[in-house]
């Protein structure tokens, strides 16, 4: 698992995380939501290893972030980022490729290719395979990105690894309704297969529907993290988002959120 | 893949038209081969192929011709494919750092130093040849060139270096401030000086290959073979760089040891070309578009590939720098600014279509 523990991050003289702890666990999905400014991003940032934070720290499966070399930490988490941009002409294929690199020569190398594919039917683009990437549309990159993503902790199946993780930071902005679904759905299936899935969402009912574990975050503080069903109320998401929600409970007892 | 080639037309056709890698870069070397030989044998006296081959297979039946050969044309051909390629391969580098395939290796400040040391020597160095031993009096000016170069290249990493971080678009800025105050010191030598000092600065900036000779060669070539060497460890990290700062540092690269790598790089070789053959203009930023426009982006062909296209067309541009106006010689920069700028500006208006 990937922990943060007590982290405090500045910016200036401003503390834009004030003490934060949590857990991303193997085999679970966990969805961190929060209005604009929460520091949501700043932690998909501190638990990719890119931000070192000013107090507390972060371990993978019980080791500190600084053991780990950018390559060390490539091979065993993907990230994606909000915004990505591109002003030279690759095809999809060749940005999917992309997330093979952390394995350049060793033995996983040899399943480039099938990582690159499975990663790309996964993710609904091998229509766009031989595009340009700078000529797809937003929400099309997005899902190339993620193929991206995926390719990056694709392993052949039967295997025992060490533990991976997948980091997502609003991965669904741009997607339509089924991608959306789509989407989840493969974040779902790598946790099933034990990856552990961090992603920031702002559509809470994609939380309700996919997510295992969900932290609210606001002002840089946890206000309350836990089972969905614990978190997602209308008192928590209320006063968290200083909007009125309304919860529905549907016939097959999963919840719908009205905000 | 054939549905998608179908169904989309914008946009599927380019990327079947690139060329495989080893045929493109096969290619590449062959041309290189082949213009190599060419510019030995043309010039004011040419020279025919038979005999070039002679003279290099070492039993010539030309004296005169051999004469020429070793000791005009083939170390003239082989400083145009070191200045060349360096020159090239370090612009498909930087572009790549940078994340702008417009950018130039005079951005990080390099040949505005270099210039400046250039400039510093044409004026001032009859007062240090007084106090130098003879024998460094030919070298002074290459060597000023070089370390002028390597100097504006580290003040402008320091300027955008905070906290362990080199920030990229600061970078951009610094360079353009060093260049600038290079440009202002270079402006009050040059309002300092003679006639004479006048006319060997002008000719400097315009770049020529004729001056090097063997030592030119010897002088450059180490630091050209080391920076492409270096820059070619570079070609999948820079691939990674390509998708942003951050997504490279996701997928494995360490980002700011990169940044170093290439600025070093690039600054050596770039720094080694201007010190033995002046200022060439666009070569850095051409070749890489061309090699680009032919195979794609991945660095894996871009960077050999530009390091070998560079090589030739700095030898063609060469050739036309001795032949148009022959007997006597036309700067190269001249040639590759009046053949450069052109395509630059093409460049532009193509992208603008394209980017909008």
């Amino acid at each position: 698992m990937i922990e943060a523990k007590d982290i405090v991050l500045r910016m200036g003289t401003r503390q834009i995380i004030d003490g934060v702890s949590f857990t991303v666990r193997p085999g679970r999905v966990t969805a961190l939501l929060g209005p604009n400014g929460a520091g949501k991003s700043t932690m998909i940032s501190l638990f990719s290893g890119e931000r070192r934070p000013d107090g507390g720290g972060v371990e993978i499966d019980g080791e500190k972030m600084e053991r780990f070399d950018p390559l060390a930490l490539a091979r065993r988490r993907a990230v994606l980022l909000q915004h990505s941009s591109l002003d030279f002409d690759f095809t999809v294929a060749e940005v999917v490729a992309l997330g093979r690199l952390p394995f350049g020569t060793t033995r996983d190398a040899l399943d480039d290719e099938e990582a690159c594919l499975t990663a790309g039917r996964q993710s609904g683009i091998e229509a766009l395979w031989s595009r340009l990437y700078r000529t797809l549309s937003g929400g099309e990159r997005q899902r190339v990105q993620f193929a991206r993503a995926l390719a990056q902790i694709w392993r052949r199946g039967s295997e025992t690894h060490a533990s991976r993780y997948l980091l997502l930071d609003e991965p669904t902005s741009a997607l339509d309704l089924r991608h959306r679904r789509v989407l989840l759905e493969s974040a779902r299936r790598l946790a099933d297969e034990g990856v552990g899935v961090l992603a920031v969402l702002h559509d809470l009912n994609l939380a309700a529907d996919y997510a295992d574990d969900v932290v609210l975050l606001d002002h840089g503080r946890v206000r309350v993290a836990g089972g969905k069903d614990d978190v997602l109320t209308q008192e928590n998401l209320s006063t968290c988002f200083m909007t009125p929600v309304e919860i529905m409970r549907k016939a097959d007892g999963s919840i719908a959120i009205l905000a | 893949m054939d549905e998608a080639a179908v169904t989309d037309t914008t946009a599927a056709l380019p990327s079947l038209r690139r060329l495989p890698r080893a045929a493109l870069l096969g290619a590449l070397a062959a041309f290189l081969g082949l213009v190599f030989l060419l510019a030995l044998g043309i010039g004011a006296m040419p020279i025919p192929a038979r005999e070039v081959m002679r003279v290099l297979l070492g039993f010539a039946t030309d004296s005169q011709a051999e004469a020429i050969i070793l000791g005009l044309r083939l170390p003239r051909a082989t400083l145009a494919v070191l200045v060349g390629g360096g020159l090239g391969i370090s612009g498909a580098a930087l572009q790549g750092l940078f994340r702008n395939p417009l950018a130039d290796p005079g951005l990080i400040g390099i040949s505005g130093g270099a210039a400046l040391g250039a400039v510093s020597i044409i004026v001032l160095g009859h007062l240090l040849i007084a106090v130098l031993p003879i024998a460094a009096d030919q070298h002074l000016l290459p060597v000023a060139a070089f370390l002028g170069g390597l100097a504006a290249t580290f003040a402008t990493e320091r300027l955008a270096h905070h906290r362990g971080i080199t920030a990229t678009g600061i970078l951009l800025l610094a360079g353009i401030a060093i260049n600038a105050m290079a440009g202002a010191v270079m402006g009050v030598l040059i309002y300092s000086s003679d006639d004479a000092q006048l006319r060997e600065i002008t000719f400097w900036t315009m770049g020529s290959l004729a001056k090097g000779g063997w030592s030119g060669v010897t002088l450059s070539a180490p630091f050209v073979i080391f920076a492409v060497l270096m820059l070619m460890r570079c070609a999948a990290p820079l691939n990674a760089m390509l998708l942003g700062e951050r997504e490279a540092h996701n997928l494995g690269v360490s980002v700011e040891r990169l940044k170093r790598i290439v600025m070093i790089a690039a600054a050596l070789a770039v720094g080694a070309s201007v010190a033995v053959s002046g200022i060439i203009a666009f070569v850095g930023v051409v070749v890489p578009h061309l090699v680009r426009m032919a195979a794609g982006p991945d660095h894996r062909i871009v960077l050999p590939g530009s390091a070998l296209l560079g090589a030739a067309l700095l030898l063609i541009a060469d050739c036309g720098a001795r032949v148009i106006v022959a007997p006597a010689e036309m700067p190269i920069g001249l040639v590759t600014s009046l053949i450069g700028s052109p395509f630059f500006l093409w460049l532009l208006l193509r992208r603008k279509g394209v980017g909008a």
